[in-house]
């Protein structure tokens, strides 16, 4: 077979076939190509202003590594005037995330940039491998998704930063949308596909550059550029690598690459569709905050790896979770089945009692209101709920402690505790 | 009479190494010819490498329902393989053939 040539530059021999549009293209035109669709991304949505200091939420994984790679080279390229940090979570995971943050750190002196990092054992008193050791490894990956939320959030007010990206890319988002409308949770859905999180108001926001980058055009941007990054599996998660959404998603790409966009421009439609006080995410930028950034429930709470990726623990769950909508089946989904849903709580239909649809109007109102201005009573860190989920969680980790633990190194520890959350009531303060 | 061979390079990337003994690259000779006569091509490769060179018990990882796993991409010389023929390419000497999985966390 003769080699294609680009379809760009007409010289050079085309190396990569773009999944969006079958085009075939040089190493050097498809990396210009990919640089300047998120740089289209950054301008159309108006995600930056000059002077902005940016937290990249980084794992040494492919997506926040080329992130951070990309940002750097648009902020010189195109003068952003963007001051770049990275941020890391530890978890406390031996042998997961030591490697990782290695890579971390290399990028750090690759991209200039200065690096922080926050750990669980600082913010919380818990590694993950003693949450592991006391509760098992059933279900710690929904501890370690709402420890990890809320800690790059805590880390970015540590820094005094206010706005957070982090590498979500469009199969990531493809595969919330999937998840969102098989769960017939619509304001979930439209809450993950708007490429901000929070406003000026809320004191971290969060957003997606690479929103609508295809996952295997940022592995070949890696790699043609060479980055540096790091690759495992959570060894607390093996069953994330399968069973999931995402073989849903890559075997769509298989049969019609452009399926992952299509996704994604689905979900933007619908989300346009679902009302405004239901998914609490102003159309039109009014003063009303998105909900979703302080339970953190829309992406990467529930699941795990890195980005908060749903696993197919999630999607075991998930599937559970429909049977039981089933078996309460002949319910109407109206309106005010969604309002229950409204706060971004994971909620339980079968719980759900059928309120009329005036008065379940006028109950999200006041519910939103109350939880956009709402504080956790323990650590100070936004919450819709008195007691945060993180406390929660918590309060029953910390009970379960063994005795002995408590007695040798409890003291060391809930100081520890105590010194992180003064911090960030100060901070919140 | 059969005995000929080429000289390839398999690399794995992006978390697969872990199925392959953690190691990145690996130096191949493998026959020229396949059982049949014919001359080997890239989707004889994917269950040489199956069932010589992996020996992780996972398989489903790496190939499922006799192709790849859908979220692996395969770079042959640094093409994508869909420029190249996919399965039916033909290995050459000196053909460097690059698994990376796009699978695990970012
Ligand atoms: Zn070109
Ligand atoms: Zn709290």
């Amino acid at each position: 077979m003769a080699p294609a040539l680009c379809a760009i530059c007409k010289v050079s021999r085309a190396l990569i076939i773009r999944p969006k549009n079958h085009q075939k293209l040089c190493k050097a035109c498809f990396i210009a190509v990919f640089e300047a669709e998120i740089h289209h991304t950054i301008t159309s949505t108006s995600l930056f202003s000059p002077g902005d200091r940016i937290a990249i939420g980084a794992s040494g994984g492919k997506d926040s590594t080329v992130l951070a790679s990309v940002l750097k080279t648009l902020n010189e390229r195109y003068n952003y005037g963007l001051d770049l940090v990275l941020l890391s979570i530890d978890e406390g995971i031996k042998g997961y995330r030591d490697d990782s943050l290695e890579t971390v750190k290399r990028n750090a002196v690759q991209y200039d940039m200065p690096l922080k990092i926050v750990g669980y054992a600082e913010l919380y008193g818990w590694t993950m491998d003693q949450v592991v050791e006391t509760i098992g490894k059933k279900g710690n990956c929904t501890y370690c998704g709402v420890f990890r939320r809320q800690a790059l959030d805590r880390g970015a007010k540590m820094l005094g930063i206010k706005h957070v990206v982090t590498g979500h890319n469009a199969d990531d988002v493809a595969e919330t949308i999937l998840m969102n409308l098989l769960r017939g949770d619509l304001p979930r859905l439209a809450r993950s596909t708007s490429i901000v999180t929070g406003d000026e108001t809320s004191e971290v926001r969060r957003s997606k550059p690479l929103k609508y980058a295809y996952e295997k055009e940022i592995v070949l941007y890696a790699h043609h550029k060479k980055l540096d990054y790091f690759s495992t599996e959570c060894i607390y998660s093996p069953e994330a690598f399968r069973g999931s959404a995402r073989s849903l998603i890559k075997n769509l790409e298989r049969v019609r690459p452009s399926a992952i966009l299509d996704v994604v421009r689905s979900g933007e439609d619908m989300a346009r569709l679902v009302p405004e006080e239901v998914t609490g995410v102003s159309h039109c930028k009014s003063q009303k905050t998105s909900l979703s950034s302080a339970d953190g429930e829309d992406q990467g709470a529930g699941g795990c790896g890195t980005n908060g990726r749903n696993s197919g623990g999630e999607m075991a769950e998930m599937e559970k979770k429909l049977q039981q909508d089933e078996e309460a089946a002949g319910r109407e989904i109206d309106i005010s089945a969604l309002s229950n849903n409204a706060n971004g709580q994971r909620h339980d239909r079968i719980e759900t009692k059928p309120e009329p649809r005036k008065a379940a109007k006028k109950d999200v109102g006041r519910k939103l209101v109350r939880q956009t201005l709402g504080t956790c009573r323990r650590c100070g860190y936004m919450s819709s709920q008195e007691i945060c989920k993180a406390c929660m969680l918590l309060e029953g980790l910390n009970k379960n402690r063994p005795n002995m633990q408590i007695e040798v190194d409890g003291e060391e520890e809930s100081s520890s505790l105590r010194k992180g959350m003064g911090e960030m009531a100060l901070a919140a303060g | 009479m059969a005995s000929e061979t080429i000289p390839i390079t398999v690399e794995f990337t992006g978390g697969l190494e872990m199925l392959f003994a953690d190691q990145r690259k690996h130096s191949l000779s493998v026959p020229a010819k396949d059982e049949r006569g014919q001359a080997v091509t890239v989707g004889w490769l994917v269950h040489y490498l199956c069932v010589e060179v992996m020996k992780d018990p996972r398989k489903e990882m790496f190939v499922l329902d006799g192709h790849v796993r859908p979220g692996i991409l395969v770079l042959i010389n640094d093409a994508d393989w869909e420029l190249e023929g996919e399965a039916s390419y033909a290995l050459q000497a000196r053909d460097n053939i690059l698994f990376v999985s796009t699978l695990h966390g970012g």
